[in-house]
């Protein structure tokens, strides 16, 4: 009987997963340290690092002053003496003035000191809109990131990979920008953690298609997975691919995807102007040019500040923009 | 260390024990050199052998203190302008201008030396020092770290960031400001309105003097005061050094254009070395023949420096891709193919 009980999956919020990834973190390996802004005592606004300080002591979870660029630049110390720092920005936009930090220091060290010096930090930014926030609580910053040589950047889009992706990432050589997306925060998932994932750079195809592709990560799975539903009512059979990291981007899973499909769609939230989905765009071009039937779309944010609480639907990719896009490729 | 039983030298500066002949003497010696190392790094630079040097000429008596007040297992995080500093710290001349002769961004191994990359941007290694002495403090280890800058990096918000930090965690940091006059060509007075740079120590919750930049036994007992009250765990401090840039901002800069000839030949009379051979020649702890040998040393080390320069440097291409990652994203791996199979046909 206990037994059955243990094994029966329980009902578990993505903020519960990434709390759990943590707490097995802390638990594993005793050169993890966990510091933020609100992090300790509270257990973070979200909730992701709740009891941690409690349970492990401040020394390996504490609150710091509000300042991102020194919170970034402490990690990027302390990993002198081996220590795994998992470092919180509160908020997308508020990790900003960490920017010169992530850009020339971290994602740069182990190259700058030919391999002497690596930074293992892993930077948990909840990012992205679609929960009413107000300005400056909603952006989606991940192609900097991801334009950074050095850096590894990684987003989950289930409550699984949450888990998953924040273990392999904070046991990673390399310094990871963990993209958490907000409005997934609260989705459930009935599993039993610890649960194993595929590791960073392998995407995952979420659903299977013969005519085209819609390529992803992070907050627009599930409106991926919907559009693909809406069509297949309509009679068109359309996959999903999950990136779950964008570098290493897994271009051989797409490229076979495109290969079979002949369509291709990228989706995310981010502005698509100079964003991600042109990288992916671009790649898969070169490679699949003879094998496209249509040019590969895009269906992103608008290239505009994001917008306040009231009219963010009309920024966020839809069911209706996918499907419109998709109109354009068959 | 200061040893007591020799007579004590030097002025009492802020209550601070007095400086003793041996060191007084290490201090000279070191200040020789690395003016020495200095002047032939300039020379190298104007003859195209380095692609810039910034000169720490006239900081001498600061980049010294910082390095000899350090111990064993302490570490250095130097800027660009802080190459006297880091020789003196123990890393070997060549590696410390590797960077500068363009051949790779770092030359030393940092953890080897307890030395961090020259800081470029400005005052962003500061909060590095703080994470290493939080982390030092975690794990158990015997450690200082000090932290150079010039007064224009006390305008960054990393410089805040940091020393609020090091306050809030109350870890062992030393901050030394070398407040030179300029920031390239920007004079201090238009960079910060305070009177003293120290005086922002009060904000902060930490101690904080200003020292004689140029008189090495103020800056050297300044210095060797905080480290040790950092080790021990009466928190950091922060020090203003007042000198002055008697160099250019790099060999490719011109002074003429912003700054009075006559301030520059004014502060010629205070340079620190020769205020510092003065003091101990009156004091008869040097002569001729100390010097000459001293001066020796220094034209053998530059002769050594400039043949390890002039060296060819290592210029493999494959190198680029070296340490980027720990595992290439295939994107990046491709490229790398790609380079190497170049370098096969050409």
């Amino acid at each position: 009987m206990t037994t059955l009980a243990l094994q029966k999956p329980a009902s578990i919020t993505m903020v519960g997963a990434l709390n759990t990834a943590l707490r097995d973190a802390l638990a594993e390996d005793e050169r993890v340290v966990i510091f933020g802004e609100d992090v300790g005592t509270l257990g973070g606004v979200f909730r992701v690092t709740s009891k941690l300080a409690a349970e492990f002591g401040e020394a390996r979870c504490f609150d710091t002053p509000i300042a991102e660029s020194g919170i970034l630049g402490m990690s990027i110390g302390m990993t002198a003496y081996g220590l795994r720092p998992v470092v919180e920005m509160q908020f997308d936009a508020f990790s900003y003035p960490s920017f010169e930090q992530m850009i020339s220091h971290l994602a740069k060290m182990r190259n700058r000191t030919q391999g002497h010096w690596t930074t293992p930090v892993v930077v948990r930014i909840p990012y992205g809109g679609g929960i009413g926030a107000v300005e400056h609580h909603s952006d989606s910053s991940e192609a900097y990131a991801a334009h950074t040589p050095g850096l590894t950047v990684v987003t989950p889009a289930t409550v699984e990979d949450a888990y998953g992706l924040l273990r392999h990432a904070i046991t990673s050589e390399d310094p990871v920008l963990f993209y958490e997306p907000k409005r997934l925060y609260w989705d459930t998932a009935d599993i039993t953690l610890p649960i194993e994932v595929p590791p960073i750079g392998k995407a995952i195809v979420r659903r299977e298609g013969a005519e085209a592709t819609l390529i992803t990560y992070g907050p627009t799975l599930k409106v991926c997975m919907e559009a693909a539903e809406a069509a297949a009512a309509d009679g068109y059979d359309i996959g999903v691919v999950d990136l779950r990291s964008l570098n290493p981007f897994d271009e051989d899973t797409v490229a076979e995807e495109l290969m079979q499909t002949g369509r291709g769609i990228v989706v995310h939230e981010a502005s698509g102007f100079g964003g991600f989905g042109a990288e992916i765009a671009a790649r898969l071009s070169e490679r699949c040019f003879e094998y496209l039937e249509a040019p590969i779309q895009r269906v992103t944010g608008l290239d505009i500040p994001y917008p306040p609480p009231h009219l963010e639907h009309n920024h966020l990719p839809s069911v209706q923009r996918i499907i419109d896009a998709l109109a354009k490729v068959f | 260390m200061n040893k007591l039983s020799e007579p004590p030298i030097g002025e009492l500066a802020f209550g601070y024990p007095t400086v003793s002949a041996t060191d007084l003497i290490a201090g000279y010696r070191k200040m020789v050199i690395g003016r020495r190392l200095d002047q032939q790094a300039t020379n190298l630079a104007k003859q195209g052998y380095l692609t810039v040097y910034p000169s720490s000429r006239g900081q001498e008596a600061c980049q010294v203190s910082a390095a000899l007040a350090l111990g064993p297992t302490d570490w250095l995080f130097p800027t660009y302008r802080d190459t006297v500093a880091i020789i003196t710290h123990g890393v070997d001349p060549v590696e410390a201008l590797t960077m500068l002769r363009g051949d790779w961004h770092c030359g030393f191994n940092p953890l080897g030396v307890r030395t961090a990359p020259h800081s470029t941007p400005l005052a962003t290694h500061a909060s590095h020092a703080v994470g290493l002495a939080m982390a030092a403090r975690h794990t158990g280890q015997n450690a200082v770290a000090l932290v150079l800058c010039g007064e224009g990096s006390t305008s960054e918000g990393d410089f805040h960031e940091a020393l609020n930090l090091s306050a809030v965690f109350d870890v062992p940091v030393v901050f030394l400001v070398q407040h030179n006059g300029y920031a390239i060509s920007v004079p201090s007075h238009k960079q910060c309105r305070a009177e003293s740079i120290a005086d922002k120590a009060l904000g902060y919750g930490m101690s904080g003097v200003s020292v004689d930049g140029n008189n090495f036994a103020e800056t050297f007992s300044a210095v060797r005061n905080a480290v040790e009250s950092a080790r021990c765990g009466d928190g950091p401090t922060l020090i203003e050094a007042r000198t002055y840039r008697m160099a250019p901002h790099t060999n490719s800069d011109d002074p003429s254009l912003y700054r009075d000839p006559a301030e520059a030949q004014a502060w010629q009379d205070k340079d620190p070395i020769v205020q510092l051979q003065t003091s101990l020649i009156a004091r008869g702890l040097l002569d001729d023949a100390m010097d000459e040998s001293i001066a020796l040393e220094a034209n053998e080390l530059s002769a050594e420096l400039r043949k390890g320069v002039m060296a060819t440097p290592e210029k493999d291409a494959s190198r680029l891709f070296s340490n980027v990652y720990a595992t290439l994203p295939p994107h990046v791996l491709q490229q790398q193919q790609a380079i190497a199979l170049q370098e096969t046909y050409s």
